[in-house]
């Protein structure tokens, strides 16, 4: 799970070009939009994406990822469930 | 014509600007006529995509112009062996600005100052992406490409030698084409402007609006709880405007008036509108100030509408607070013509100067449900033989991009 | 009509009022964006999520506002008249490489050269008239009539305005100007 998490924050850094950051800044548990790290519905667009390319998971309605993506755990957990 | 400071003193801006000619061409119709039939049959354009070719055919749905390229040459009296000099936004804005100019009796060089300011945001993008799939691509798609050849194309389709302009602001352009027409005229820079928006169906946007999940797979439901979302369309809609001096020469031209316009941004997001719908509020309320009426003198509204979550939601909470009890009859004719982008302003502007001349309440398509919390309904039904006095059409792009005309009869 | 102040860049330099303000040894569009905002010391994360053109038209306007003071304006009276010769052809072309793949929707917004101006207000709670131009060249002359008719005509009090463009090759002008009466 660890590994999965590091891998998830090096992807969304990239994908969604948090230039600023490094994986170290990112908390798992803090929110990803609002507050927090402050992405938006086109960041959410963006992670569906990452999603399907990188992990091969559909997501086909934009409302099913919301609490999916509420934070980094989340969605680390949402990838095993997948997986098992 | 010359590009510069304002000529005349400020008294010109008191210039009236009348409408004098109209066109169109859409999916629900070639013409001005064609157009009327399909709103009395309440016959939508939006179906299933058959000429572009695009891997998403049988996932969505579109307001699709049911003519190739070839048949739309033929119908401009082009001949075939030029296709490679026309993208299919060019020939579909020729089409519609050729009806403009030939309802509004316009013949020849009359001395009057004609500049043209023509909206898109497509461009040649149609060619573009063929050629660029094909094998062996004609490289004469570079000339094709840019937003201002769709521009220049009408022109010298039209012989119109003189000023002309390419806006592109996304879903507003068409808008911002007549309110840019409008500036002309008023500062005394153009005694006349055909001004509108052309856009083309292109896989570039069929994909782009489907990776931002805002694409209906069926018909699109403007203002309905249930809506999921847009149907992108394609089409050209062009008003020719005129000087009021100009346009009172001759008894009968004039169909009716610009009484109001304006331009804001939301601020906002890049493609959301604000919850409260803000920008899309002042918009309204600036552009009914200009018209110097009270909101409740606006007789029909032709809205945005897309059938979006966030537009509909948005344009809705911004009906409610600028006209309060007063709210009139409104529609979104998207749901006969698809969402045509750059041209989707122009269109309704048409389609707004049409419900004043025929009377006409132009109803909305696949209505069931009001928004949960606004509680507002679209006209559903066709009306005629009404007095359309005012129609206020609204028109807000991705940017923030906000803009709202207002027609009058008088 | 007065010119407030005067943003360029270009090749690798900024101008403030025509005089060098910056340069760097990096004048290819990707780095020297960047060492643009890492200069003057903006503080505004989003700005890596936008296109090279919007890059471009989000710095000059930051830099054409820096230290104005516009609390006593309206923000409904602040216009931004832009004008450019290829539209949005660079984000284009990246967007349609990516439609092979899977379709990028950060991408594809910025596939509109407006957005540069949405950008902008955004930034700043600008909520005035907007309007992008597409020209084969920069007509100044239009786009100083233009400005000047609203500020006479009352419909804005202060605009920024100018010429933001960045190619298909990635060469890069920006000339931006803060007009009022």
């Amino acid at each position: 799970m660890n590994g999965l998490i590091e891998k998830l924050k090096a992807d969304l850094i990239k994908q969604l070009n948090l230039e600023d950051l490094e994986p170290g800044d990112i908390e798992p548990a803090v929110p990803l939009f609002g507050e927090g790290l402050g992405l938006d519905s086109i960041d959410a667009l963006e992670i569906i994406v990452l999603l399907e390319k990188e992990y091969d998971i559909k997501i086909e309605d934009p409302r099913e990822g919301k609490e999916i993506m509420y934070s980094i755990q989340t969605l680390a957990d949402f990838i095993e469930s997948r997986r098992a | 014509m010359k590009a510069g400071g304002p000529e005349k003193d400020l008294c010109t801006m008191n210039r009236d600007i009348w409408i004098t000619g109209i066109g169109v061409a859409s999916s629900i119709g070639m013409d001005v006529r064609q157009t009327l039939d399909s709103f009395r049959a309440k016959r939508t354009g939006i179906g299933k995509i058959e000429i572009l070719e695009t891997i998403h055919r049988s996932g969505f749905k579109a307001g699709e112009i049911k003519h190739t390229n070839a048949e739309l040459m033929r119908m401009l009296g082009i001949s075939p062996e030029r296709q490679p000099d026309y993208s299919r936004t060019a020939l579909i804005g020729m089409i519609a600005a050729r009806e403009a100019i030939l309802h509004a009796g316009l013949t020849g060089d009359d001395g009057l100052t004609t500049a043209v300011v023509s909206a898109t945001t497509v461009g040649g993008m149609d060619r573009t992406e063929r050629e660029l799939a094909a094998g062996d691509p004609d490289p004469g798609f570079i000339r094709t490409h840019p937003c201002g050849d769709s521009t220049e194309k009408i022109c010298d389709f039209l012989g119109l030698p003189g000023y002309r302009s390419t806006v592109s602001t996304a879903c507003s352009s068409g808008a911002n084409a007549i309110i840019h027409g409008a500036h002309l005229i008023r500062h005394g820079m153009a005694d006349r402007v055909i001004a509108g928006g052309v856009d083309a169906l292109s896989r570039f946007t069929i994909n782009g609006f489907n990776s931002l999940m805002i694409l209906d797979r069926e018909a699109c439901r403007p203002f309905d709880q249930d809506r999921r979302g847009l149907n992108l369309g394609e089409g050209a809609g062009f008003l020719v405007m005129e000087a009021g001096d100009i346009a009172a020469r001759e008894e009968g031209r004039r169909v009716c008036r610009l009484s109001g316009y304006a331009n804001t941004n939301d601020a906002y997001h890049q493609t959301a509108s604000s919850p409260d719908g803000e920008g899309a509020c002042t918009a309204m309320s600036r552009a009914i100030g200009m018209s110097g009426m009270d909101p409740k003198e606006i007789d029909y509204i032709n809205a945005h509408g897309t059938g979006t979550e966030n537009n509909d939601a948005s344009e809705g909470a911004a009906l409610i607070r600028v006209f309060r009890e007063h709210l009139p009859p409104f529609s979104s004719t998207k749901s006969f013509t698809g969402h045509t982008l750059g041209a989707a302003a122009g269109l309704e502007a048409v389609f707004s100067v049409l419900a004043i001349r025929e009377g006409m309440l132009i109803p909305g398509l696949n209505f069931l449900t009001p928004i949960d919390g606004l509680g507002i309904c679209p006209h559903t039904e066709l009306a005629e033989g009404m007095d359309i006095k005012n129609v206020l059409s609204n028109s807000f792009g991705f940017g923030g991009n906000n803009s709202t005309l207002i027609f009058s009869k008088h | 009509m007065k010119i407030i102040r005067e943003i360029a860049v270009g090749g690798g330099e900024v101008l403030i009022n025509g005089a060098v303000d910056f340069t760097s040894d990096s004048k290819e569009h990707h780095q020297f964006l960047k060492r643009i905002y890492r200069h003057y010391g903006i503080d505004y994360p989003k700005f890596f999520k936008m296109s090279p053109l919007s890059k471009l038209g989000f710095l000059a306007s930051e830099l054409l506002l820096a230290g104005i003071d516009l609390s006593e304006t309206a923000p409904g009276r602040v216009s931004v008249v832009v004008a450019n010769s290829s539209s949005s052809l660079h984000t284009d072309q990246i967007y349609q490489g990516t439609i092979d793949s899977k379709p990028s929707p950060a991408i594809f917004v910025y596939t509109l050269p407006n957005i540069l101006v949405g950008e902008i207000c955004i930034r700043h709670g600008f909520k005035g008239e907007g309007i992008f131009f597409v020209q084969r060249e920069f007509e100044k002359d239009f786009i100083f009539g233009y400005v000047e008719s609203l500020l006479k005509a009352g419909q804005s009090e202060i605009s920024l305005a100018g010429w933001v463009e960045l190619d298909i090759n990635g060469v890069y002008l920006a000339d931006l100007y803060l007009l009022k009466l």
